[in-house]
């Protein structure tokens, strides 16, 4: 099965990373960029019997290691 | 005293720390690969150092700290034994969950290399009791995430329970002065457990030799060896 892990920072985590990059696409020109935040995504091939057993597998993956849920969320979803 | 210097690949600074303890306690400390499981028998002092453990690959200190030998650094630490986490050393604590908070990007974007005055905040630790009250000291600093953040609970219990060990101040003492990474509160390290572990961002190994930058670190690893 092939999932995909997206990491975001929670709103109100300062991002310098997204604020340069917004940064830089203003300043090439791309009109009307409001806000960028930068996150992770983790495309991931996984052997589970099913889809819930999947998701509960990932999870706790991010839960374990792929997010620090103090500064980050996270959200599992089927490719 | 009795030193294990945890060794993880991408680590940097082992050698420096190992140095100054030496130089100090006059004991070479062990040097431990992360692979092992348990620490030499009879460690008192545990020390992550700093350095890019994996590359600072997916958040700084993540991988590192789910490393083997964290279990028994976890063990360590538990039982009341000195745990000294210094740059990625401290984040590497942070994601272990043996310190409180997180280190995000400094919040100027850049690395930060250069000499910072510090303010020893508690002298009445295992690792400060060499210093005076309030002491202004000048260390190295070389990182790019030391912006100390965590909850508005979790600084306050910082706060009124003593934990904050250092802070970013001026030549003067004057901390809001001079904060090189955004850290909440000036935060510049940080203790935990019953006082037994401390991470902070700064390098004291870097400074216990008037040849190259001073000696304001000694202070540090005389506590721990006295």
């Amino acid at each position: 099965m092939r999932a995909r892990v997206v990491v975001t920072l929670k709103s109100g985590v300062l991002d310098p990373q997204g604020k340069a990059i917004e940064g830089a696409l203003a300043s090439l020109g791309v009109e009307g960029v409001a806000s960028v935040r930068q996150g992770k995504v983790f495309d991931i091939e996984i052997d589970a019997p099913d889809r819930e057993t999947t998701e509960r597998r990932l999870r706790a993956a991010c839960e374990k290691l792929l997010a620090n849920l103090i500064v980050e969320n996270y959200a599992v979803e089927f490719v | 005293m009795r030193a294990a210097v945890i060794l993880f690949p991408g680590s940097n600074r082992e050698r420096d720390v190992a140095r100054a303890i030496h130089r100090i306690s006059g004991v070479a400390p062990s040097i431990v690969w992360h692979q092992e499981s348990e620490l030499p028998a009879g460690t008192d002092l545990v020390v992550l150092p700093g350095g890019f453990s994996y590359g600072d690959y997916l958040r700084c200190g993540a991988i590192a700290a789910r490393a083997k030998i964290m279990a028994a650094v976890r063990e360590h630490a538990r039982r009341g034994g000195l745990t000294l986490g210094i740059c990625n050393g401290f984040q590497i604590l942070c994601e272990a969950g043996l310190l409180p908070g997180v280190l995000m990007r400094n919040s100027e974007m850049r690395f930060i290399c250069r000499m910072q005055h510090l303010r020893v905040e508690n002298v009445q630790t295992p690792f400060t009791r060499a210093y005076a009250p309030g002491q202004v000291l000048k260390f190295a600093i070389a990182h790019g995430e030391g912006n100390f953040e965590a909850d508005d609970e979790t600084i306050r219990r910082l706060e009124d329970e003593g934990r904050v060990a250092f802070r970013y101040c001026d030549a003067a003492g004057q901390a809001g002065a001079a904060n090189p990474n955004g850290s909440t509160h000036d935060i510049a390290g940080i203790y935990g457990g019953d006082f037994n572990i401390l991470g902070l961002m700064p390098h004291p190994e870097n400074v216990i030799d008037p040849l190259v930058g001073g000696t304001d670190g000694r202070g540090l690893f005389e506590s721990l060896a006295a």
